[in-house]
């Protein structure tokens, strides 16, 4: 299947869950679907450099904060240009500003997609866990420099106040949906972006690495550059998964945005759906998210990262390769004589 | 004489105070096929690794038509035309044969044409490599269907996908069945006569007498002999350090 179909059809599959979700007419529907199709971004994303390549990223939460404080800060900009910027850049940012949300993504898209590149450059000649580590390493880091950025809040935090509604052409909808219908768009793009690595020569690059780097090396596949590659794509999809998020939240402080949940969640949800394809943390992202959300209101927000926990135990014991090696394993154990 | 296809110079390398290498020199003609023999340990497997830059040689240089490799990443030298099987075979897992063989297709062959080569071209061409070896019905099967043995033809037959001007085949026999080694050589003449020059390393005499036109002997790092077949197993110093004094 050529991609721009995938793409059509992914478009037409999303279009039809908002129309069944503004069919519903439950504002709650929106707020819980927005946070699983985060995930959805953050997995596929994660899975880019983790899945294809075999380089586990801890530092996801980073990414996702890149995005957030981005949005922040040019949100804050965008308010007073006239008291940052000197008089004949604040005139002609006026008529630009404030950015709308797509605009603000494909800022934090790129910022985060140069953090990826340089992040890549500085720990990709560490392997396994060694380059885990790192990445934990660059988000305290990161973390500490927001801390003591005083513009986008410190440890104070930020209020963004979201207007209430948008005109969307000619029908308004309420901003949930909007942002909802953003993150469902940025999510068909991810997956979209995800399929076609896997089925081009960069994804058959990538698998080569994550199953033997030496032998890939040996057979001409230039490593570094295409790890590079993989960083900085995945980076730059995790950054705009955070990008509207303060839109959403309304609240935005480092401690909760660097935060354990992020980084954990973009980890097991493509390690209990599957690693190898894009389905894998599609799969994942639905189903954890899900849960974690139906958990949220039945029993305690506090019993999420214990879902999480007790299921990628429970995967890495039972399914190591997910819930696509599974299918994958049948599937070949079939093909056998 | 024209210059040789290969030339190592000098070459060193040594793992903490173990001296693996100890200034070798050693030149590969072009269209030759040379025999690398030694004890195991003996350092065989640090030299091509020192050639196609999966280490760096801390002394010397190698030389490959006539350009100074050192610091050139091992990728780099693949584009230039050097191929190596490794001697432990490293397949990559998760990806079938027939893929296995595409990662030096699009990424040493065809590395200069458009980002997407027809599937079916590759597939072709590696289902024709896999018939080389005779791999040919297990081109859709992953490596871990495959008994050691044929896990050693694919590193060979990986190794030649690249479509290297010299190619190393390290221990690539061991194990193999006698009708399976004459079937190996067989098919390394036959790279061979179409220009193609071979480094065997084995420890198979029959068959490295039988391949080589020169056989370089390495003991502890040292080269010790290097001429003719005939002349280096009859080489008093080559006999001691293989059955002792």
């Amino acid at each position: 299947m050529r991609s721009w179909l995938f793409f059509c059809i992914a478009l037409s599959i999303g279009a039809l869950v908002f129309a069944f979700a503004l069919f519903l007419r439950s504002d709650y529907l929106f707020f819980a679907g927005y946070v699983v199709l985060q995930f959805v971004v953050l997995a596929t994303a994660w899975n880019i450099l983790g899945g294809y390549c075999g380089y586990v990223n801890f530092g996801s939460a980073a990414f996702f904060a890149i995005g957030v404080y981005t949005s922040v800060a040019l949100t804050k900009l965008g308010a007073n240009p006239g008291r940052y910027l000197p008089e004949f850049l604040a005139g002609g940012l006026k008529s630009l500003l404030p950015l709308p949300i797509p605009a603000l993504q494909l800022m934090a898209g790129i910022i985060a997609g140069f953090i990826g590149l340089g992040m890549g450059y500085l720990t990709l000649r560490l392997r396994g866990v060694f380059f885990a580590i790192a990445t934990l390493a660059m988000a305290v880091v990161l973390q500490t420099l927001i801390i003591n950025w005083d513009f986008v809040g410190g440890s104070r935090g930020a209020y963004i106040v979201r207007p209430a509604n948008l005109a969307l052409g000619p029908l308004t909808i309420s901003y949930i949906e909007y942002l909802f219908l953003v993150m469902l768009l940025l999510a068909v793009i991810a997956l979209t972006v995800a399929r076609l690595i896997e089925r081009s020569r960069l994804g058959y690059g990538f698998a080569s690495i994550r199953d033997d780097e030496l032998a890939a090396e040996a057979c001409g596949v230039p490593t570094l550059r295409l790890k590079l590659i993989a960083t900085t794509i995945s980076g730059a999809l995790m950054g705009m998964a955070g990008a509207p998020f303060p839109y959403y939240i309304g609240y935005v402080e480092p401690a909760a945005t660097f935060g354990l949940p992020y980084a954990v969640n973009s980890i097991a949800m493509p390690m209990i759906g599957g690693t190898t394809s894009w389905p894998g943390p599609l799969l994942g992202a639905i189903l954890l998210g899900s849960l974690q959300q139906i958990a949220t209101v039945t029993i305690s927000s506090a019993v999420n990262l214990l879902i999480v926990g007790v299921l990628l135990v429970g995967f890495v014991v039972i399914a190591p390769k997910g819930i696509l090696g599974l299918i994958q394993d049948w599937r070949h154990a079939r093909a056998k004589p | 004489m024209t210059a040789p296809l290969l030339e190592i110079k000098a070459v060193g390398k040594r793992f903490g105070g173990f001296v693996a290498l100890d200034g070798i020199d050693l030149d590969v003609a072009q269209g030759e096929r040379l025999g690398l023999i030694g004890p195991n340990g003996s350092g065989k497997s640090t030299l091509v690794n020192c050639i196609c830059g999966t280490l760096n040689n801390e002394t010397g240089t190698v030389r490959f038509e006539g350009r100074a490799l050192d610091g050139l990443p091992a990728n780099r030298r693949t584009h230039l035309g050097l191929a190596r099987s490794f001697q432990l075979p490293r397949p990559f897992m998760s990806l079938s044969l027939a893929d296995n063989l595409r990662i030096p297709l699009i990424y040493a062959v065809r590395r200069r044409s458009p980002l997407l080569v027809p599937p079916q071209e590759l597939e072709a061409r590696a289902v024709e490599l896999l018939r080389m070896v005779g791999l040919d019905a297990k081109a859709r099967r992953l490596p871990r269907d495959l008994t050691q043995v044929e896990m050693r033809k694919l590193e060979l037959v990986r190794a030649m996908a690249a479509e290297p001007k010299l190619l190393i085949a390290d221990e690539v026999m061991a194990g193999l069945s006698h009708s399976e080694i004459e079937d190996i050589i067989q098919l390394l003449l036959r790279l061979n006569a179409q220009g193609i020059s071979i480094i065997l390393i084995e420890h198979i005499m029959r068959a490295v007498m039988s391949f080589s036109q020169r056989i370089a002997v390495l003991v502890s790092g040292r080269k010790i002999a290097d001429g003719k077949p005939d002349e280096v197993v009859n080489n008093p110093s080559v006999v001691s350090a293989y059955l002792g004094q």
